[in-house]
């Protein structure tokens, strides 16, 4: 006769070191677990209604300047620095994790127009409206010393903005034409003009180091080689370029922030067709700043708002703003892809989370499993009506949002007359031109 | 048995003195005429030997040699199905061998002779000598058994003709003209019972109070036992009456109608009324010299006491389980499968003229019916003398106290409104011979309608039938059911059809089909296979039982009318009543007007379920639904069903194991917090240096990334 025993085996139940995980006995026999569709999308859908209850994206403002925030720059090495100068011709350092300035500097008389700082983190540079680049030490002088600048280039034309090479000890100023300065020097290395208008600022590539943007305000923007005595190419456009930004993970990619509104993706190959034209701003487009893992970039608007766009899509998947903030005039990601820094009209740099809802410290790995679990499920269910309605649902001002309805009104308009210009002409004799192609006007190389 | 018996003798008798007086006349010798009668007896066992070979038909080829007054259902004969046995068959093998021949000459020589000696036979037999002999003749007359041809009764032959083509296509058609009559009459009855009228409603149970009380006379003289049992009844109810709180004007509605009272007259006489209605329910009854009066007293207190069972049976019947009802009707079935035979000599007597007095209206059809009836009492009869009682006598008698009880309820909520006025009650005693005449008709008809004895003979029944109604609605829809329903029932009778469906629903319709009537077995066809699948049957009844309050089919087709009535776009109708003409209250807009502003509303295209009868397919789109459907197919999928597949891969860890959940759930991106990320570098393209360990950014999805930018990923740290 057969006797039946409990049998127990240690092996079975006992794990090999604390840090394993415990054996759960699962039986994953999809009949014992029906309705997977439905459940996962009530998860989906919970998650994303939690997303929106723990949306709070605002972190802190840093207050001390006694003008308008003009320009903002990373540490290179530090991620708690940053730098920023205001209108009024200061140069404020800051420490994050501590949210106060740490150093004062009158850099210039008039406007700080542009602020960047060495690849190695030990100095960085400025220009100011009083037609000099000076560079500064990033730390402080010692004891009693005065506050002086490690160098003082005095330029001829107005510098308006500059930008350092990420390798090698060279900067790039622009104004009425673009130079190139080996940091040892008091001239440029070289200048290149293309056309006579004031060029608003430069812009290094972070990856093809010698490539160099420029964007003027005769609605072009140039590329540059830095090898070369003569500029690449060009391309106009409908508007104005304020800044661009190049894509620190995709060499050939650049983001341009444009008076008309929108900010255009453009690969820097074909130029005659922007990549992606992203749109949602209500207001003349000022800073656009990349993600580091060049997924996403963020852009400060005149309409009082910085909104976040992903890459490869043209609307943005946030946008933050706040009573107080006004004109939004610049704005940094910062290098662990976590923080987003903005700096506008009313003197103050506010610090936002770059995902609004994400949990801040550390996260369990339970914690994290169940986050990525939900990102994912909301990223299934995503083109669900009822979700989608929920995750893309802002609260905007009044002024935002009656600017987008007015806007989309006139943007219904003029597609209606388009659409009635080519219906009551000949056909071919009107082309069709797509909103990607509508707005570049010419390429020039 | 003994007339059997007595019957043989007898025959064996006759041929002898028969065999007697031949060699008187003839030169045949006795032996060889013996010798022949022999042959053939011996030639039928042989034939029934061999039939007996095949067991199938054994059963089918039992043969009746002499007439019986008892024939058990079991064992049909096969006489009457017209395989009449002939002589010259039975001599058919004998006929090949030549030595046979002399014989059959001489048979037939016989046989011509004797036909001049018949009548003397005869004669002979029906002078009965002995005091036995002519009580066997006696009875064999009286049931018209035959004396000299044992073959068949008369009543044999008849039967045997009934069921000729002709025959069968005049029943067919007659039970055609049956079921349309009784579909009229359902119809009317429906008619009827939608009428809201209060008042004719009141006129209607003042009717039947009139007529329940003539039945209760007629119990009364038919059986003054019963009665007598009633009285007791009714004495209890009214004790009942007396314990209870009805009619005490102390309900609810009593208290309110009390307030009123002060101001209002017709509240204080409905108070009076309830009041009055107490005493007379709780009156003694005064043990009157006159019996009649006693016993219309009696019956309507009764009312009261009767349906503590009756009333059980009422609301069951009412109710959609047929378990509870099942023993009550069951009973009452049988209860009337034994009354049959009683009514039947009344049937004969009572003719045609009866029942025309009081239906009018409907006479042209009675008489139609009657016509069927009548063919069909014939037949029913005859195997009614077969039977001859077989059934136990306690069955008859519980059958009997049930009908009486049914009756007397009826009859006592009728006859309270008699017990007030005692001159009423004088003068429905008038009428008593009218009712007693009137009486045993229609109940004597119905089992006719129905060509089974079952049938249904309470008032209580009919009484219910009104309630009934609903369930016959019910039932139409179901054709296959409704087709064996009027097959069952034949011949129409204003009442009849009605009760008859009422217990065939609660009952069992298919049963009902597949139960052997006696009047099939009067057409002597052999029915064996009803009784092989007779178990099956039981199971079916069961189950049709079990479930026969819910109708499944009937409730989705009622559910589909309605959407389709639901889904079909309504008319518009503009009329402004009382514009260009007067309007008001009670003023409708003229026809034409309405006709005029009347926008028809275009036909809507077919519905998809249109020949589904199955299927309701809704065609409207549910927005409550909408808000948790994509409607579109999403960017980056190019047919629906890609988009269908990721949604139906579920993600979670339910479903998944443990690695294959982080491994789905890993997002394409992961940086560290706290790590600075530097831009891709060009020295990156290519390789990756793996002394690297500590990576800020992990890329999961290598599709973004050409080769030309491979991102550089390196450490660093906050402050």
């Amino acid at each position: 006769m057969k006797v039946k025993m409990l049998s127990r085996n240690p092996d079975n139940y006992v794990r090999e070191t604390k840090l394993d995980l415990q054996r759960v006995p699962r039986n994953y026999d999809p009949t014992l677990h029906p309705f997977e569709v439905p459940r996962e999308y009530v998860r989906a859908l919970n998650a994303t209604k939690l997303e929106r209850v723990f949306a709070k994206p605002f972190l802190a403002s840093l207050d001390g300047h006694r003008d308008g925030v003009n320009c903002l720059a990373k540490h290179p090495k530090n991620l708690a620095t940053v730098l920023s100068g205001a209108c009024d011709g200061e140069v404020r350092i800051w420490n994050l994790t501590q949210r106060n300035c740490i150093r004062t500097i009158q850099a210039h008389e008039g406007f700080v127009r542009g602020i960047c700082t060495r690849f190695c983190g030990t100095s960085f540079f400025t220009v100011g409206d009083d037609k000099t680049v000076k560079q500064w030490k990033m730390d402080g002088p010692g004891y009693g010393d005065e506050e002086e600048p490690l160098h003082t280039i005095l330029g001829k034309t107005v510098y308006t903005g500059i930008d350092h090479h990420w390798k090698e000890a060279v900067f790039a100023t622009c104004g009425q034409q673009v130079d190139i300065w080996d940091e040892q020097r008091t001239n440029p290395v070289c200048s290149m003009t293309w056309g006579f208008d004031s060029i608003s600022s430069v812009k290094f590539n972070p990856i093809e180091t010698f490539l160099l943007g420029s964007c003027a305000s005769d609605r072009n923007i140039v590329l540059y080689d830095m090898r070369q005595a003569t500029p690449l190419k060009k391309v106009i456009l409908d508007m104005r370029t304020n800044t661009i930004c190049w894509n620190p993970m995709e060499a050939f990619i650049f983001t341009a922030a444009n008076e008309d509104y929108n900010l255009y993706t453009f690969d820097m190959s074909a130029l005659d067709t922007p990549v992606m034209v992203h749109m949602d701003h209500v207001s003349a487009v000022l800073d656009v700043d990349y993600s580091p893992t060049g997924k996403e970039f963020v852009s400060a608007s005149f309409d009082k708002s910085i909104r976040i766009f992903p890459v490869d899509k043209s609307r943005s998947r946030e946008v933050y703003h706040t009573k107080r903030m006004q004109h939004v005039i610049c704005v940094k990601w910062t290098s662990d892809s976590k923080y987003i820094m903005c700096g506008s009209d009313e003197m103050n740099i506010r610090l936002w989370k770059a995902n609004a809802s994400e949990k801040l410290g550390v996260l369990t790995s339970r914690e994290k499993a169940a986050k990525d679990y939900n990102q994912k499920l909301k990223e299934k269910f995503q083109h669900y009506p009822h979700i989608k309605r929920i995750a893309r649902h802002r609260h905007l001002p009044k002024s935002i949002y009656s600017q987008i309805q007015e806007q989309r009104i006139m943007k219904e308009a003029r597609r209606r007359k388009e659409v009635n210009r080519i219906k009551h002409s000949k056909p071919g004799s009107v082309p069709i031109v797509s909103e990607k192609k509508k707005h570049v006007v010419a390429v020039v190389k | 048995m003994t007339a059997n018996r007595l019957a043989e003798s007898l025959l064996a008798l006759s041929q002898q003195e028969e065999l007697a007086d031949l060699p008187k006349d003839y030169l045949l010798s006795e032996s060889e005429d013996e010798g022949d009668n022999d042959g053939e007896r011996k030639h039928q066992k042989l034939l029934e030997a061999i039939s007996s070979l095949d067991g199938k038909n054994r059963r089918k080829l039992a043969e009746r040699s002499e007439a019986s007054l008892k024939v058990s259902e079991f064992n049909v004969s096969s006489e009457g199905s017209g395989e009449k046995l002939v002589l010259a068959d039975l001599l058919e093998p004998v006929k090949t061998s030549s030595s046979l021949a002399t014989v059959k000459k001489q048979l037939s020589r016989v046989k011509s002779k004797k036909t001049v000696e018949l009548p003397l036979n005869k004669e002979e037999i029906e002078r009965a000598r002995t005091p036995l002999e002519q009580e066997i003749f006696n009875l064999l007359h009286k049931n018209k058994q035959p004396v000299t041809d044992p073959l068949l009764t008369p009543v044999e032959k008849a039967s045997l003709q009934a069921m000729s083509l002709e025959e069968a296509k005049m029943r067919r058609a007659e039970l055609q003209r049956a079921r349309a009559l009784q579909s009229y009459y359902e119809a009317k009855a429906r008619r009827e019972k939608k009428i809201k009228s209060k008042k004719y409603h009141k006129v209607m149970k003042k009717g039947k109070a009139k007529k329940a009380l003539k039945e209760f006379e007629q119990l009364r003289k038919v059986n003054p036992a019963a009665a007598l049992e009633e009285l007791e009844k009714i004495e209890k109810a009214r004790m009942m009456e007396r314990m209870s709180l009805k009619h005490q004007n102390s309900g609810k509605w009593a208290k309110s109608k009390a307030i009123m009272a002060k101001y209002d007259l017709e509240a204080r006489q409905a108070m009076q009324e309830q009041l009055s209605k107490n005493k007379e329910l709780t009156q003694k009854l005064q043990v009157a010299s006159e019996s009649e009066e006693e016993e219309g007293g009696t019956e309507d207190v009764e009312e009261l006491l009767v349906p503590d069972v009756l009333n059980e049976v009422q609301m069951n019947a009412d109710g959609p389980n047929p378990w509870m009802l099942r023993s009550c009707t069951s009973d009452t079935k049988e209860a009337a499968t034994q009354e049959d035979p009683e009514q039947l000599p009344e049937l004969e007597a009572h003719g045609v003229s009866e029942s025309e007095g009081e239906e009018r209206p409907v006479a042209e059809e009675e008489i139609l019916l009657r016509e069927f009836e009548e063919r069909r009492s014939l037949r029913k009869r005859f195997e009614l003398s077969q039977d001859a009682e077989p059934a136990g006598s306690q069955e008859t008698k519980d059958s009997g106290s049930q009908e009486v009880l049914s009756e007397l309820r009826v009859l006592s909520q009728k006859l309270k409104e008699n017990h007030q006025s005692r001159k009423q009650k004088a003068s429905s005693e008038g009428t008593i011979p009218q009712v007693q005449r009137e009486e045993p008709a229609p109940e004597e008809e119905e089992p006719l309608l129905l060509q089974r004895p079952e049938r249904v003979q309470t008032l209580e029944e009919l009484e219910e039938l009104g309630k009934e109604e609903c369930f016959q609605n019910k039932e139409l829809p179901r054709p296959v059911l409704e087709g064996q329903q009027s097959e069952r029932t034949p011949n129409n009778r204003p009442d009849a059809p009605k009760e008859k469906k009422k217990k065939e629903q609660m009952i069992d319709l298919q049963n009902l089909l597949t139960t052997q009537s006696p009047s099939v077995k009067s057409l002597a066809v052999p029915t064996i296979e009803e009784l092989e699948d007779e178990e099956e049957r039981n199971q079916r009844q069961m189950i049709k039982e079990a479930f026969a309050g819910d109708d499944v089919i009937r409730d989705f087709l009622k559910e589909k009318r309605e959407a389709v009535e639901a889904s079909k776009p309504k008319d518009v109708d503009l009329t402004l009543p009382g514009w260009g003409e007067w309007g008001g209250v009670g003023l409708k807009p003229s026809a034409k007007k309405r006709r005029r502003f009347l926008i028809k509303a275009p036909e809507g295209p077919p519905r998809k379920d249109k020949n589904l009868p199955n299927v309701i397919i809704n065609e409207k789109r549910n927005i409550h639904a909408a808000a948790h459907q994509v409607r579109v197919l999403p960017y980056p999928f190019t047919h629906h069903w890609q988009f269908e597949r990721t949604i139906q891969t579920p993600i979670g860890s339910t479903w998944n194991t443990q690695r294959a959940f982080q491994k789905l759930t890993t997002p394409k991106v992961v940086t560290k917090p706290g790590h600075i990320i530097n831009p891709i570098k060009a020295e990156d393209v290519g390789y990756r240096s793996s002394s690297r360990s500590d990576l800020s950014v992990i890329q999961r999805n290598p599709k973004r990334i050409t080769t030309r930018h491979k991102k550089q990923l390196k450490k660093s740290s906050v402050d």
